[in-house]
């Protein structure tokens, strides 16, 4: 059984409701016989369709697994990442080169998103930190609960560095609370520069946009500069980096705030 | 977007008050959607029929509830409404806005059995 949720108990949970079903329709069946054994709740005269009031959100479960997630990290000072993007912006090798020049400082560990094969898991692990591929299979994005497990799977040390890589997608991830101190969306400069206004949601999400592969922009009439407007149209508090992660221009100002945030995250509030 | 992982949500929501509040049935589900929520309402609502299918909300009526998209203006410090998050300001033109309303999907009300 799990720490996180107790998965374990959810399968009791459901057999519990399945008697609970049994009774009510047990109930029914007298009920219309004829309102004989009417001593149960139903006052004669009402008709048995009533209102029931909800008003509960409709992602509130993710949301719980989010605050438990949240809960994780701030206990043990860790600094949690979603990476978001389209596919093919370079989430993964902006990884391995951050990875790459960060590991002797700090604990690092990956969980990665997507729908099939364990091949950016690889790629993760071969720069000698612990990554763990979830296959979201029909899934287009990572949810709270599965990156609670993939946590219990990880067990990385206090004031580390987590990066969730979520599966290449502009749209759904932005709805989904990973629990994490910040959505960091990455758009590399082949994509063209209204995709913060073509996919709004994902853009107001973010705390950071890492406009990537900037070593292209000599061959491309991408315009930074209305990339960036857009972005700040979208969510004026946005804050944006430019780099490439091939070349490793810029990438010293995304170490830069990553030690910040890092440092942030070992501050203990009363 | 993922209309059909938010439509299993409300399902198991579904599920889980059918003990709680002693239904068996679910004939009608109210939601509210804002304008802001990211949420394809006809998508949601072909979604909803397939998810249902042979559950306890099996062809239950699906009314949403519109919500329009609400921000606070900096400049003119008055909220404002927007239909999409990229919207300026319709009084100053500004894109100095706080979005906080319109950003909801909730199940409000059932009607059951």
């Amino acid at each position: 059984m799990c720490g996180i949720c107790g998965c374990g108990e959810g399968l009791t949970h459901s057999h519990d409701e399945q008697h609970e079903h049994d009774h009510s329709h047990d109930h029914h069946h007298h009920d219309h016989d004829h309102s004989h054994g009417a001593e149960h709740a139903h006052a004669p005269g009402l008709t048995q369709a009533r209102m029931v009031q909800i008003e509960q959100d409709i992602l509130a479960k993710n949301n719980r697994y989010a605050d438990e997630n949240r809960h994780y990290f701030s206990q043990r000072g860790m600094l949690a990442l979603n990476l978001v993007s389209s596919p093919g912006s370079g989430k993964t090798t902006l990884l391995t080169e951050t990875i790459s020049r960060l590991k002797e400082e700090y604990a690092i560990g990956v969980i990665e998103g997507d729908q099939q094969t364990a091949r950016d898991a690889d790629r993760i692990r071969a720069t000698g930190v612990p990554a763990l591929q979830i296959n979201t299979g029909k899934g287009c994005h990572l949810d709270a609960h599965r990156v609670g497990h993939a946590l219990e799977s990880l067990n990385l040390p206090n004031h580390s560095l987590l990066f969730i890589e979520n599966v290449g997608n502009l749209v759904c991830p932005s709805a989904f609370d990973l629990g994490e101190a910040h959505k960091v969306v990455i758009l590399s400069v082949t994509e063209g520069e209204d995709k913060p206004i073509k996919y709004p949601d994902m853009f107001h999400a973010a705390d950071l946009m890492i406009l990537n592969k900037t070593d292209l922009l000599p061959y491309l009439d991408f315009d930074s500069a209305e990339c960036i407007r857009y972005a700040k149209q979208v969510n004026p508090r946005i804050k944006v980096l430019s780099l490439s992660a091939k070349t490793g221009e810029g990438m010293e100002s995304w170490l830069k705030w990553l030690r910040a945030e890092l440092e942030l995250q070992r501050i203990e509030y009363a | 977007m993922h209309e059909m992982s938010l439509c299993e949500s409300i399902l198991q929501t579904l599920e889980q008050q059918a003990a709680v509040q002693h239904y068996s049935k679910v004939k009608t589900v109210w939601l509210e959607i804002g304008a802001l929520a990211g949420v394809e309402i006809e998508a949601l609502r072909f979604s909803f029929e397939l998810v249902v299918k042979n559950s306890l909300a099996d062809q239950a009526r699906l009314e949403i509830i519109d919500i329009p998209g609400q921000a606070w203006c900096l400049p003119c410090a008055k909220n404002v409404v927007v239909q999409q998050l990229y919207d300026e300001c319709p009084l100053c033109g500004s894109h100095q806005l706080q979005i906080n309303g319109g950003d909801q999907m909730r199940i409000k009300e059932l009607e059951v059995e």
